[in-house]
């Protein structure tokens, strides 16, 4: 093949050093023209599909870049109707309609539902029952904060801390299955008091977890608290003023992270909370890092009042005696005429009270509960309302996110800690 | 479905009868004003505004006031230096049906006093609206949209009322009122006959679909013959 020479001449750079090799650049530098990114905004879509949203929920985003100019959550995918169901049931059979709402904390549900149907009946509960009520619904409170410290970890790339909680869950899954027969749809209350009574050795159970936990919830600690990058991920981002917060509707750790001390335990206490000896722990700046460590002292303080609840628990009979009120024991029914007709009419035509209405609140796991009912009288409600914590606490997203990046909204979404069986009801 | 066709399965799927609200509403026996001091200042400064105040549930103070005035009312109790009913805990309704007034039922709380106090206003069914509460508390914004849509109730001055748990077109009405039926008002074909085909479209609200370029056709290839062998260029890993 002959070779051929391709001939050409260079252009001589007037700043060329010795030995022909360049000195600077022969490049000029020209004009790039700005991209115009701030004209145009983007829309979009996360969820309802989406590990990061918690469960269905949908957030539409307006973007500037990476910054978010406005959020729109749509709610509503897993409506049930709870309120209208509850409606064509009696007293006794909304309980399973409750634990279906808040399935990260179901006892709480359970507690207060026939809590409030209680005072608006005017039904009065052992003292026993009283104190196990106590128990289920603190042993709860650390069980739905469980799982939000998990999934939040998660979210900010921290895997770890996940298992460690879900390992602590678990175990009160099992405590759950010990005692009610079931791990989350538990059902475990019946007005006038509780569907059976504690099982033989749930309490020792329930005394080594206590013992062992706080090991758990230190560890987490130690992975999470001072981490610079949840540090970074959290403080600052998503704050809101006491003011403010309360203006919209904030209550349980979100409003008590921003430094207002409303716990509805303290401030109207039911179930003689005001005799057990707890803090309400305060935040500061109310950002999600205040939420964050709010949460995590939360946890110890019902540990004390697990302990504190154990050591005053009384012996004597879990239910109302009223046969009215409560169904008489199996054995009675088969072998005793009377107990067998309170049965049945408990049965065929429920618990009958007087008409009203009644607002109960509780502090759930994710704020303020507030069962509304309104009875005329029937046995069952004319009205059935629920007070959700988590509704009102997503509907400040868009303010909370407004200025930060994207990534930050889904701290901010995850700092909230919302179920969605509860939103959409 | 003729009433006709209607037995058998369909007369058994109606299911448990609702209460029907047709006992004693909850408006008791008027009760001592000065229990509450709330309850005793309103009756003062609203004299001709607030209608009648009863005690429930043992020592849970309601107090009726003119719908017309709620904001008014409202206003006074948040920003009263003596009352600060400074947390909205909840707006809903109650319908007893039968054509009876529908009530809002605003829940108070005072977090500085640890007082609580239920307002409600009675407005009849045939017109169904207030002034919203928003300007006065942020957390009746979801709160008074629930209201609108599962009872049909128009709050004045609203920033964003719209439906919030149903469906943006849901055409069947007000769930929450006493005269919807449990399985709504279609039957379950012309429901599953509306889902299948709702338009995209509207999962985005107008200033949603303002913000992106309009919306592009997207043509998806057509699907490549399979089978062994068809392909198999691109299919792997």
């Amino acid at each position: 093949m002959a070779q051929k020479t391709i001939e050409y001449t260079v252009g001589r750079n007037p700043e060329m050093g010795p030995g022909g090799l360049p000195t600077a650049s022969p490049l000029e530098p020209f004009d790039i023209p700005e991209p115009q990114l701030g004209s145009e905004h983007m829309l979009i879509n996360i969820g309802p599909q989406h590990p990061a949203t918690h469960g269905v929920l949908r957030l539409v985003c307006e973007l500037d870049g990476e910054t978010v100019l406005n959020v729109t959550p749509h709610i509503g995918f897993l409506h049930s109707s709870f309120e209208k169901l509850g409606e064509y049931r009696t007293w006794n059979q909304i309980v399973p309609l409750t634990d279906r709402m808040d399935y990260l904390a179901p006892l709480i549900y359970n507690c207060a539902y026939v809590m409030a149907v209680e005072k608006l009946l005017g039904i009065e509960v052992t003292e026993r029952c009283k104190v196990v009520r106590v128990i289920l619904m603190e042993l709860d409170r650390i069980f739905g904060h469980l799982l939000w410290l998990g999934t939040t970890a998660i979210d900010v790339g921290a895997f770890t801390p996940f298992l460690y909680t879900f390992e602590e869950r678990e175990r009160i899954y099992r405590m759950h299955e010990a005692y009610t027969g079931a791990r989350i749809t538990t059902s475990a209350t019946r007005v006038g008091g509780m569907m059976a009574d504690l099982p033989e050795g749930w309490i020792g159970e329930l005394e080594h977890f206590l013992d062992t936990f706080p090991r758990t919830l230190a560890e987490v600690h130690r992975l999470l608290t001072n981490n610079q990058i949840l540090i970074g991920r959290t403080q600052g981002v998503g704050a809101i003023g006491p003011e403010d917060a309360v203006n919209y509707g904030f209550t349980g750790p979100n409003l008590r992270a921003s430094g207002v001390a409303y716990d509805v335990r303290k401030d109207n206490p039911y179930y003689d909370y005001e005799t057990y000896d707890f803090e309400v722990p305060i935040g500061e700046n109310g950002d999600c890092y205040d939420r964050y460590l709010v949460r995590m002292e939360e946890m110890s303080q019902s540990v004390s009042i697990l302990r504190q609840a154990i050591d005053r628990l009384p012996d004597g009979p879990i239910n109302n005696p009223d046969p009215a009120v409560s169904l008489p024991s199996k054995t009675d029914c088969m072998s005793d005429m009377e107990s067998m007709i309170h049965h049945f009419k408990l049965i065929t035509e429920g618990i009958k009270g007087p008409p009203g209405d009644c607002y109960y609140p509780v502090e759930a796991s994710k704020g303020e509960l507030g069962m509304y009912l309104v009875s005329d009288g029937g046995p069952k409600p004319v009205r059935w309302r629920v007070r959700p914590p988590s509704f009102v606490n997503i509907s400040v997203i868009n303010k909370l996110a407004q200025g930060h990046l994207i990534a930050d909204l889904i701290m901010i979404n995850a700092s909230l800690d919302i179920v969605l069986g509860e939103i959409d009801r | 479905m003729t009433d006709e066709a209607k037995s058998g399965l369909d007369a058994v799927e109606e299911g448990p009868t609702p209460s029907d609200g047709s006992g004693p509403q909850a408006t008791g026996a008027p009760a001592d004003r000065n229990a509450h001091p709330s309850v005793a200042a309103l009756f003062e400064r609203f004299r001709d505004a607030v209608h009648h105040h009863e005690v429930n549930a043992g020592d849970q103070h309601v107090v009726h006031v003119d719908p017309a005035r709620n904001i008014e009312i409202l206003t006074w109790l948040k920003d009263d230096p003596a009352h600060r009913y400074d947390l909205l805990e909840d707006v809903t309704a109650v319908d007893y049906g039968g054509g009876r007034p529908i009530q809002v039922v605003y829940q108070l709380w005072s977090i500085p006093n640890r007082r609580a106090l239920r307002v409600k206003c009675l407005l009849p069914v045939d017109a169904l609206e207030i002034d919203s509460v928003v300007p006065l508390w942020n957390a009746a914004n979801w709160l008074e949209r629930e209201v609108y849509d599962l009872f049909g109730v128009t709050f004045r001055g609203h920033p964003d009322l719209r439906r919030i748990l149903m469906p943006h077109d849901y055409a069947e009405g007000y769930p929450l009122r006493k005269d919807f039926p449990l399985r709504g008002r279609f039957s379950r074909a012309e429901q599953t006959r509306r889902a299948l085909n709702q338009d995209v479209d509207r999962f985005y609200i107008p200033a949603e679909r303002a913000v992106g370029r309009e919306p592009q056709e997207v043509t998806f290839p057509s699907q490549p013959a399979s089978g062994p062998g068809a392909g198999s260029d691109e299919s792997g890993a």
